[in-house]
């Protein structure tokens, strides 16, 4: 990692337990921590309309996490994230609904039951590679979204699922102020658990099969449980999100969530930075942020020529759409290794400031 | 001496390809055994049937007197077979520290799960005595000032050892190397030969190399055998077999305007002395 090279002189590990922390200084891991505490506050000093930004940010953030690990660490690809999503969605609706399972414990159960799926779905990865998987996946996209709009019982058919407002022991959390907090800490879990994994026995094994997979497996992997076993976990984040995404709107509909959803999740983790969970954060924050700058750069130009040009007004939905598709286009030839690496750029400029070297 | 491995009667066809015809040979626990023969003889054919990327048509191939023909890769790695490729193929965009962890994959226990839950699970207590393991490699091979390094960024003849240091994390009891010399300059060779017998004599490695360079496969092995176009021209101790007259013809390029077949004319001992 580049990272390592920014470690200040003078700063020496003596035992290898402290050369494996997550953090790569004392001064990073504390700002994480002030980070973490400020978000804390956001509730309490952010409009309702900001907060419903951010807790959109930390749900398709964990979703983009999990596609993350599909496609980053173990270079399979998926375009179809959003089904999983909405997957998780109906489940936990589905449980706490019409099951006596509190929302508190249909979330992770609808996590599990969109992992077993996603496993169920991982099967063709073990033979198929590149395009020929592109499309076993766009089937899986396409049979779950079918699935949903004809199994009335499941999902209520053309009539929106409802879903519980999140409760914790009688205790109903109401409103984006409340649910914020929920939504913050399955984020700072979700990404701990995945930071762990990727520096443990499976995950570099998974990013061994990206890497090399004829010497993954001279080295011992089992190639198919592993290529299975991203799709498993790709799943399993995708269906806590969906489900967080349920309690979150109460009210669950095949809107929305076609295959231009799950292009949208690739377009997260490209921007990002493909294989960075960091990088993941990033790229849904841009996606998720894209819409409002575009909403505000036409409030801006609002009446002058661009505006006349181009109506902005009528057309924003469309401008928007060809703008994520500009930007996509440009990250690829740009800053393929995404947001992630532009950071780690930055942070070694200042270290390093004034000089350039 | 038991028999670490042997290979019998192997046959290994692509289509109307022959790339190796009746190939038999042992190879006994501790030694030091090398694959010689030109380019395209199937010295490597041979090593990947041994490690299990190619399946051979015909023959068997026993691992400690265990039948391992239709064994899958990775179970032949748990078995305690590891290897090192002629073209590099390391996980290029991973630390060296974590391609060498990588070869202690069948020897970890943590999983996906406890993994991820790293405090609570021990798996962070385990990842720390493998990593102990680790650098001992690392200490050998004289790795230390690259272990943080990217794979993909570092020398050729440094991937080469990091290569051997993830094999040799397997804790491999026959360890097989592909050409661990080829494109290094001669020190570089110098070193990679001496981490070779001391893989043989410390660690107690079974080692089966294919090398070009005749100097170091005379020097260090204690037993050779040749093949050319797919099939086994001579085996036995390295002077012996340089001495042998096939081998001359086919691949040190001595008689070559005689075109004598070494089939039709077997132990032909004028036919040497003619070349001498």
């Amino acid at each position: 990692m580049a990272s390592s090279n920014l470690i200040p002189a003078g700063d020496f590990r003596s035992s290898y337990a402290a050369d494996t922390t997550i953090f790569p200084t004392s001064t990073s891991r504390n700002f994480a921590i002030l980070g973490v505490a400020l978000v804390c506050f956001a509730p309490l000093v952010l409009t309702e309309y900001w907060l419903s930004i951010l807790i959109q940010i930390g749900i398709f953030g964990i979703a983009a996490l999990g596609l993350n690990i599909l496609v980053g660490f173990t270079g399979q690809i998926s375009i179809g994230h959003a089904a999983f999503f909405l997957l998780g969605a109906f489940t936990s609706a589905y449980l706490s609904n019409h099951l006596p399972i509190p929302v508190f414990f249909a979330i992770p159960l609808a996590g599990l039951v969109t992992a077993m799926v996603g496993l169920v779905f991982g099967l063709p990865a073990a033979r198929l590679k590149g395009l020929y998987l592109v499309i076993a996946t766009l089937a899986a996209q396409y049979i779950l979204i079918d699935f949903f709009s004809r199994a009335e019982w499941f999902t209520g058919g053309s009539v929106p699922a409802m879903a519980n407002p999140f409760s914790i022991f009688g205790y109903v959390l109401r409103g984006d102020r409340q649910y914020f907090y929920v939504v913050l800490a399955y984020v700072l879990v979700s990404y701990m658990l995945v930071t762990n994994l990727m520096r443990t026995r499976d995950g570099r094994a998974l990013v061994a099969v990206r890497d090399h997979y004829l010497s993954a497996e001279i080295m011992g992997i089992n190639l198919t449980k592993y290529r299975t076993l991203s799709f498993g976990l790709a799943a399993f984040f995708a269906g806590i999100a969906g489900a967080l995404y349920a309690h979150y709107q109460l009210v669950v509909s095949n809107e929305g969530f076609g295959i231009e959803r799950s292009i949208l999740f690739l377009a997260m983790i490209i921007i990002g930075g493909t294989g960075s969970i960091m990088g993941t954060l990033m790229g849904t924050a841009f996606v998720v942020l894209l819409p409002e700058a575009m909403e505000w750069l036409s409030m801006e130009l609002k009446g002058g020529v661009i505006d006349r040009a181009l109506q902005l007004n009528t057309n924003l939905t469309f401008l928007r759409e060809i703008a994520i598709g500009l930007i996509i286009i440009a990250f690829l030839v740009f800053e393929p290794d995404g947001l992630a690496h532009r950071w780690r750029q930055i942070k070694a400029y200042w270290k390093l400031y004034p000089f350039s070297h | 001496m038991e028999h670490a491995l042997e290979v019998r009667a192997v046959s290994l066809r692509f289509g109307g390809v022959r790339a190796l015809t009746d190939v038999s040979f042992s190879v006994k626990a501790g030694e030091l055994f090398s694959i010689i023969g030109p380019n395209g003889a199937g010295k490597t054919s041979i090593v990947n049937c041994i490690s299990g990327r190619y399946r051979p048509t015909e023959g068997q191939l026993f691992y400690h007197g265990r039948d391992i023909t239709g064994m899958k890769p990775n179970a032949r790695a748990q078995l305690g077979i590891g290897r090192t490729f002629q073209n590099l193929a390391l996980f290029h965009h991973m630390s060296v520290l974590d391609n060498i962890m990588v070869g202690r994959h069948h020897l970890l226990k943590n999983n996906f799960l406890t993994g991820s839950l790293y405090w609570l699970t021990g798996a962070r207590r385990e990842e720390l005595e493998h990593r102990e393991k680790v650098e001992e490699i690392i200490d050998f091979l004289d790795l230390q000032s690259v272990r943080k390094a990217t794979a993909g960024t570092l020398s050729y003849g440094l991937r080469k050892r990091v290569e051997l240091a993830r094999a040799m994390a397997l804790e491999p009891k026959l360890i097989l190397l592909d050409e661990p010399m080829a494109g290094m300059n001669f020190e570089e060779k110098e070193d990679m030969a001496r981490y070779i017998v001391d893989l043989n004599e410390e660690y107690g490695m079974t080692v089966v190399m294919i090398e070009h360079d005749m100097g170091v496969v005379m020097d260090i092995s204690h037993r050779v055998v040749v093949l050319d176009f797919g099939r086994k021209i001579a085996d036995g101790d390295p002077a012996d077999v340089l001495a042998d007259p096939h081998v001359k013809r086919a691949y040190l390029g001595e008689e070559d305007e005689l075109l004598v077949d070494p089939d039709d004319a077997p132990d032909h001992p004028s036919a040497s002395e003619h070349a001498a």
